[in-house]
């Protein structure tokens, strides 16, 4: 029997011998994945191979939405009724509620102006659909339709109804990817609602969880707080509502162990909002023009991620 | 051959597309890795067209599209493909179950390669549920080569 060559390329024109092809090819690999990861040089790469890689993205979901559009015009006629009046009783009482906070706005943004600080509101917004794909099992990321061609931009502050839902980590022309605040790599700085007690929230990657690790057991925290954004690190608009404080045991002899639940829909939400504002302007540096916006006490912990506009672990 | 050409393009984007699917919650972790398994049975079949840029590409692109640290499946799929492009000959006399045997070692070194990459860029998630795929993969083989027979004869 003649012995055969592993390589069965074609002889004539087989280029570069397959062991010396695969070493390169390797290398390239490598080579990237540390350019990627430590330098952030290659986004323009990832952009234009995102562009050709849209329309599989489109594809995926086209169905799903396609499902949607078909049983939302043939939902039958009576349950649409129902939907309505509930709907137009719902936004009376809004209306009714609105009322009262247009007053209350006008007096909290000229309570604001006094201090000189109108920003930290979220002054415009663009609702974006949440793409129907699936990313990683194991970590918290969802795709946008919206992307830069939109204006969003990487370090976005992302909302639904309910509360903070993310924020933007990789923009494309056509989408973005979102890290939820429940990722495991996704830490946000909070500020309890009753007590004021100021601490970092971080995504454990359960969906309905989040943890507060830097929380001592003399800290006014209890069960039922609600915990809302402080605007500090600059990335998330201040007093949007973040989480539900839902367990507090008070155990070790520093730290009590503190979980709370998100009030966003992490797992249900189909529409989200991207959200623009003016990084807040805190007073003690109100006064000192020079001060760096990025240096806030809770920061300093050992999570970097809520002082970087962008995620931790330097995607 | 041009024809071929067309289905080894056309079969990585359906394994691409298959990749990011959207599954039931249970289901999703154990998600087969189709374009590999894809990829693997074309450098088996047709090693002469289908060859390590061929395997390097659908990882890349794959990286794109779950938004993975650039170059991750990249590297996966190429030593894979590598691997497989160096056994082809004695993996094309084995009978099914030992060829499935061989995937699953394979497909166990990819989700070996892919868990330590995790570990490196801080995003290691270690439970034993990441190593469904494997398992799943494995199991799958018998079905992509007996769809990739009935295409290729098709298209020849």
């Amino acid at each position: 029997m003649v012995e055969l060559s592993h390589d069965s390329r074609p002889i004539i024109g087989r280029g570069p011998p397959l062991t010396a092809y695969f070493l390169t090819l390797a290398a390239a690999s490598i080579a990237l994945m540390v350019a990627d990861q430590r330098y952030h040089q290659i986004d323009r790469i990832r952009e234009s191979l995102s562009t050709v890689i849209y329309p599989v993205q489109r594809a995926v979901d086209l169905p799903f939405r396609a499902t949607d559009w078909v049983t939302g015009s043939f939902a039958d006629r009576g349950r649409l009724r129902q939907e309505n009046l509930e709907l137009t009783a719902r936004v009376r009482l809004a209306n009714l509620q609105l009322q009262r906070f247009a007053v209350l706005e006008e007096e909290n943004r000229r309570l604001r102006e006094m201090r000189a600080n109108t920003a930290g509101i979220a002054d415009k917004v663009l609702v974006a659909s949440i793409l129907n794909v699936d990313l990683d099992p194991f970590r918290h990321r969802v795709l946008l339709d919206k992307g830069a061609a939109d204006g969003v931009f990487r370090g976005q502050a992302v909302l639904d109804g309910d509360g903070i839902f993310g924020q933007v980590s990789k923009v494309s022309a056509r989408t973005a990817e979102v890290i939820l605040i429940s990722d495991a790599e996704h830490a946000i700085p909070v500020q309890s609602n009753r007590s004021g007690v100021r601490t970092i929230a971080v995504g454990t990657g359960d969906e309905n969880k989040l943890s507060l690790p830097f929380v001592t057991v003399e800290s006014d925290l209890q069960e039922g707080d609600l915990l809302l954004s402080t605007g500090m690190g600059g990335v998330f608009p201040p007093g949007y509502p973040v989480a539900q404080v839902s367990r507090v045991k008070r155990a070790g002899s520093t730290f009590a162990l503190v979980e709370a639940r998100p009030t966003a829909r992490l797992d249900q939400a189909r529409e989200v909002l991207l959200a623009w504002f003016k990084p807040p302007v805190f007073e003690d540096e109100a006064t000192d023009p020079d001060a760096a916006p990025d240096t806030v006490p809770p920061a300093t912990t050992a999570d970097p991620a809520p002082q970087a506009p962008a995620p931790a672990g330097g995607e | 051959m041009l024809a071929r050409r067309l289905l080894y393009w056309l079969s990585m984007a359906a394994g691409l597309v298959l990749a990011i699917v959207p599954l039931p919650a249970w289901l999703d972790p154990a998600r087969p890795d189709l374009a590999l398994l894809a990829m693997i049975y074309f450098v088996l079949t047709s090693p002469r067209i289908a060859g390590l840029g061929y395997a390097w590409l659908s990882g890349l692109f794959l990286d794109v599209l779950r938004g993975m640290v650039l170059g991750q499946h990249a590297l996966g799929f190429l030593v894979v493909g590598y691997l497989t492009h160096r056994l082809q000959l004695r993996m094309r006399m084995f009978p099914l179950l030992q060829q499935a045997v061989i995937v699953m070692l394979l497909l166990g070194l990819y989700h070996f390669l892919m868990f330590w990459i995790d570990g490196l860029t801080g995003h290691g998630y270690a439970g034993w549920v990441r190593w469904l795929p494997v398992l799943s993969g494995a199991l799958l083989w018998p079905v992509v080569v007996a769809l990739g027979d009935s295409l290729t004869r098709r298209s020849s």
